[in-house]
């Protein structure tokens, strides 16, 4: 469509504000504020890479707690959790509509209860008394004979708060490639069995994920985004940042309790830049397998 | 007929699709059990609470649970129907702000030549991986510059801008037909009459989809009022929902599975409805 020189500029500017002043600023200050000393009251003082080099030798609990933690949730909340929401989204499109449709809503349920209602939710399921349901369907199940004080427990603190997140992790990307298995022309799998696809496997490699790799990509930006925006549960459910010994202590909650509770805003200001590193990594990936680059 | 006598998007029920109902309904029951728990939870009165053996289902579903909500929020100084307020006007503003927005640099991307329309998209498709919480201290730095520390505009302002709504938005437009748009400007409309009169009302899926999203985002949000506010008065629903849940009682209990189904309650209904505008929506969403 032609219009003035201007006018597209006009259309983009509310956007474009708001977009740089709190997406685009905040991200280059993390950046500029990482090589600098600040607790907020002063002025920043240059330090140049200290924060990153204290980051990689000093701080202990980073390296013996926080970035174990943090590598083991995205992989299981991200890669796995996205093949997850692929298999799922898969089966759900052998179904015929009525079914799929409300299989597909339970499961897309959980993701809009993240936040609030999650927290909630969760933490009366693990009460930690024999009246808490989860302890007493272990107890009469016969797995446990002691309730479990779930979230005081360091053993089980992690693989709840992965649970968790994986229980609300089938959001926006299994729903778009949910929308992208049900758009594949059914002449391409009737050609593909001529040209001799044998099971369910090739025809899955060969025709479905190739024919709707805009949507696995989309998928895969989401589940990662999913993954680290996730990084509050452990905090929400135990309610306390550290969690209980550092059990489920992630990126997320490190930089909160370097930024907010200690006012070390130069040296929280380092992990964030970590953290958005180790996103962009993923989503490097992601690209990599599903992008049409040529 | 593809392989295995099952095939993508079945008119009719076949034996063949048993195997995948096996696995999708325990998924399913898995995924639910908890909201159903919680929504039952919400209903028990307190003996039910207490109950031992615990019951998953409520037998004599009274609302005690709901008005000790309202009672407690009487007795502290903010009245609930304070933050219920609050909570209206922020997310009215939010969804419909970001739903202008977004449809109005979707329309310029989408439909309009210039010349740095591919470096905006890149970035904004980069900005999809945003983590607000990773770079929640500069945030707090910016909205204090700006100038809107502890008012109305802390909840609003730093959400209006999604990379994911404009991203669904953008894409959904590109399949509205260019002939249309040069059409309309033969008859000598403008830009913003064309959005207004063409645009909008053929992109209605992607409007409503971005709503949800912006919904989502907005309604259960506790950040902005934990973080970004001060004064107990413009704090949102969320926020004091949020406080309930640390309550250790078994009231505690009955009040906060309450509170969980007054926050999630909205997001569901609202998908319920619209959910053949997302399907439709997400059909476009690929990114290349």
């Amino acid at each position: 469509m032609r219009t003035k020189k201007s006018t597209p500029y006009l259309f983009l500017a509310p956007y474009l504000i708001l977009f740089s002043v709190f997406i685009i600023i905040p991200t280059v200050m993390a950046v500029a504020l990482s090589f600098t000393n600040y607790n907020a009251v002063q002025t920043p003082e240059f330090v140049g890479l200290t924060n990153y080099i204290n980051l990689l030798t000093q701080d202990s609990i980073f390296l013996q707690y926080v970035l174990p933690n943090t590598i083991l949730f995205a992989i299981v909340v991200g890669p796995i959790g996205y093949m997850l929401a692929f298999f799922l989204a898969w089966s759900l499109s052998q179904l015929t509509k009525l079914p799929r449709t409300i299989l597909a809503l339970i499961i897309y349920s959980p993701s809009m209860t993240m936040g609030v209602a999650m927290t909630v939710m969760w933490r009366v399921v693990f009460l930690g008394n024999q009246s808490g349901i989860a302890n007493y369907v272990l107890t009469q199940l016969g797995i446990i004979t002691e309730p479990i004080v779930w979230m005081l427990n360091t053993n089980y603190i992690m693989p709840i708060v992965i649970v968790v997140a994986l229980w609300g992790s089938m959001g926006v990307g299994f729903l778009a490639m949910l929308a992208g298995l049900l758009n594949i022309s059914p002449e391409l799998y009737e050609a593909a069995a001529i040209d001799g696809v044998r099971n369910r496997f090739q025809e899955v490699f060969y025709i479905t994920i190739p024919s709707m790799k805009p949507q696995m990509l989309f998928g895969a930006v989401m589940a990662v985004v999913n993954a680290f925006q996730a990084g509050n549960i452990g905090v929400m459910l135990t309610g306390s940042n550290p969690t209980p010994q550092y059990a489920a202590q992630l990126m997320v909650n490190h930089i909160e309790d370097y930024g907010f509770a200690r006012y070390e805003m130069g040296y929280a200001a380092a992990v964030s830049v970590a953290l958005l590193g180790i996103i962009y990594t993923f989503s490097f990936v992601a690209r990599r397998l599903f992008g049409e680059k040529d | 007929m593809a392989i295995g006598g099952t095939k993508v998007n079945p008119k009719k029920f076949h034996k063949n699709q048993i195997p995948f109902y096996l696995y999708l309904i325990p998924v399913a029951v898995f995924m639910g059990a908890p909201i159903v728990y919680i929504i039952n939870h919400a209903f028990k009165p307190m003996d039910e609470l207490f109950a031992f053996p615990p019951k998953f289902f409520v037998s004599n579903p009274s609302l005690i649970n709901f008005r000790n909500l309202f009672q407690t929020a009487a007795g502290s100084s903010i009245p609930i129907s304070r933050y219920i307020f609050n909570s209206f006007i922020v997310t009215v503003a939010v969804v419909l702000l970001s739903i202008i927005i977004s449809t109005m640099a979707g329309f310029a991307l989408s439909k309009m030549k210039f010349k740095l329309k591919n470096t905006i998209f890149e970035v904004n498709n980069l900005a999809l991986m945003f983590v607000a919480t990773a770079v929640t201290i500069p945030r707090y730095l910016t909205i204090n510059a700006v100038g809107i520390l502890d008012t109305y505009w802390a909840h609003i302002l730093p959400l209006i801008a999604m990379p994911v709504c404009l991203f669904l938005i953008k894409q959904f437009m590109d399949q509205v037909p260019d002939s249309l748009l040069e059409a309309a400007q033969l008859e000598g409309a403008g830009a913003f009459r064309i959005y207004w009169k063409v645009i909008l009302p053929l992109t209605k899926p992607a409007i409503a989809t971005g709503a949800i999203l912006a919904f989502q985002s907005v309604w259960t949000n506790v950040e902005t009022s934990n973080l970004f506010t001060s004064s107990e008065g413009i704090r949102t629903l969320g926020f004091y929902m949020n406080t309930l849940s640390g309550v250790g009682t078994v009231q505690g209990q009955g009040m906060a599975a309450a509170a969980a189904m007054i926050m999630f309650v909205p997001n569901l209904l609202l998908f319920v409805v619209m959910q053949s505008s997302v399907m439709n929506t997400m059909a476009y969403s690929g990114m290349k």
